[in-house]
């Protein structure tokens, strides 16, 4: 920001769910930082006179090396851990072999910039190269021939390693030929483990999103209360050739020959159910209404049961999320006391729809929660079970993998 | 002695850091118009309410007001312009 001066106080976390006497209490005690009282901190940062620094503010350019001093692999191993470059398993070590061999992977210059990358939306903005990612893809374990997936991740505006205190995570579905020529697993297992490409291609996005946006840091970069396990690896391929239904990419205009990565920002919760058996529909309200409202559902089917769909007359994924949409209900009153809900009443109270319908709403009115382009359906799976999951997940990018081959 | 290997450094490239100059501060809050800025995350409001009510009772003599984006996220100009045009200082709650 350039002010390292700015004048801060710190009440404790959290502000949510906290009533007014206990947050009357964090304003008559003491800051969470410095330890002085809180109000004093305050005043003196609206009083205080300024010094000579405060005055002039201060202006640097800062960078990264792109080489390390030479080490032993095991202490290069225990420093990468120490400065928080890991996600706390093993890496692989980026040695200039190892990272140049990745490059061979694609087309792209190694110094061709790719994107930016930041823990939240009001924080900095990273840059990065090609050899940057390359190098964070090593550390994953993977094959220089992920590398154009990896990139596409990469280049997506769209960081694994969010700094929100609801602990989000990224769940990523590959489409198109890629899925094949890298040997993705879309059967069994398909949500790991046992599969090398779904499992360090996921990894390397967690790895590069922390490491090229600058840390995430836990209580400094990091405030995810619980942490979340669809962190570590969440990559998976669309079972393209067994699912009777449009291929999610192609849902969204990409030609079946394209390659394409859609991030979905979620992971949440996770519901399942098996199927479609005779209360499906029951199962499916049950389930749509446990969801936590501000982050839509991600459906992952297996083939068995996106075909069982088909028999009950959904012959698209968008009947099937239609019937969704129209079933996915709550009370206003249950709606709206939601923490994360309430950061969309300002577009309410603007006018914005669907938000303001929802508001003039009585309270025991059962409303909509969800338009029908919030909700996603993929499938994926052996065929050994007709399972389904419902995953929290917005989709927030899709990219193309063959611009990075 | 163990063999010496040459890694890359993983991390990205910071931008540059632009210096800012600290606004001046107020020798009394006495009279002045302070700003109290609701970033709007759930219960912010009522943290500010708690924050407007101290300064109502120990310190009476501060004119409050509460002001608030027109969304949450967002860099709201418009409630800049407003802070600038007539307040004198303004305490900013981020957070939730």
């Amino acid at each position: 920001m350039g002010m390292p001066r700015l004048r801060q106080a710190y009440t404790p976390h959290p502000v949510v769910d906290q009533s007014a006497a206990h947050l009357r209490a964090y304003i008559e005690g003491n800051d969470a930082v410095s330890g002085r009282p809180f109000m004093q901190e305050v005043l003196e940062g609206l009083t205080s006179p300024l010094e000579d620094a405060d005055l002039q503010g201060l202006s640097f350019e800062r960078t990264t090396p792109r080489l390390m001093e030479p080490d032993s692999e095991d202490s290069l191993q225990r420093l990468f851990e120490e400065n928080r470059w890991t996600d706390m398993l093993p890496i692989i070590v980026p040695t200039e072999a190892r990272v140049e061999a990745m490059l061979e992977g694609t087309s792209h210059r190694p110094d061709e910039i790719v994107g930016r990358l930041r823990p939240t939306v009001f924080r900095e903005a990273w840059e990065f190269t090609v050899e940057k990612v390359a190098v964070n893809a090593v550390m994953a374990g993977a094959r220089p021939q992920y590398l154009p997936v990896i990139l596409a991740l990469a280049a997506s505006g769209m960081t694994a390693r969010s700094s929100s205190t609801t602990s989000f995570a990224t769940i990523s579905i590959i489409n198109g030929p890629i899925r094949s020529e890298i040997a993705m697993n879309s059967g069994i297992g398909v949500m790991g483990p046992y599969n090398h490409a779904n499992a360090t291609i996921g990894r390397a996005y967690g790895l590069l999103s922390q490491n090229l946006q600058g840390g995430s840091v836990p209580n400094e970069s990091y405030m995810g209360s619980q942490g979340n396990w669809y962190a570590y690896t969440a990559v998976i391929p669309e079972a393209e050739e067994r699912s009777p239904w449009q291929p999610l990419h192609v849902q969204h205009g990409f030609k079946p020959t394209e390659s394409v990565a859609s991030i979905f920002f979620g992971g949440w919760y996770t519901h399942a159910g098996y199927g479609p058996r005779a209360t499906w529909r029951e199962k499916m309200r049950h389930a749509l209404a446990a969801v936590e409202q501000y982050s839509p559902p991600l459906f992952v089917m297996d083939p068995i049961v996106a075909r069982g769909f088909v028999d009950l007359g959904f012959d698209t994924k968008e009947k099937l999320i239609a019937w969704c949409a129209d079933n996915a209900l709550l009370t206003a009153r249950e709606y709206w006391d939601n923490q994360s809900i309430q950061l969309l009443r300002p577009k309410a109270v603007a006018g914005v729809e669907p938000y303001a319908s929802r508001l003039k709403a009585q309270p025991d009115e059962v409303i909509k929660i969800y338009e029908p382009s919030d909700i996603n359906i993929v499938v994926a799976g052996g065929e050994t079970q007709g399972a389904w999951k419902m995953i929290s997940g917005a989709l927030r990018a899709t990219v193309s993998i063959d611009a990075w081959r | 002695m163990s063999q010496q290997t040459t890694v890359h450094d993983p991390r990205g490239y910071p931008p540059k850091v632009v210096g800012k100059r600290l606004a001046p501060r107020l020798s009394t809050l006495d009279g002045k118009t302070i700003y109290l800025v609701d970033c709007l995350f759930d219960n912010t409001d009522v943290f500010m309410e708690q924050l407007r009510q101290w300064f109502v009772e120990r310190l009476p003599a501060v004119n409050l007001r509460t002001i608030r984006p027109k969304e949450t996220w967002s860099d709201d100009a418009e409630m800049r312009a407003a802070i600038a045009a007539d307040g004198d200082g303004a305490i900013l709650g981020v957070g939730l």
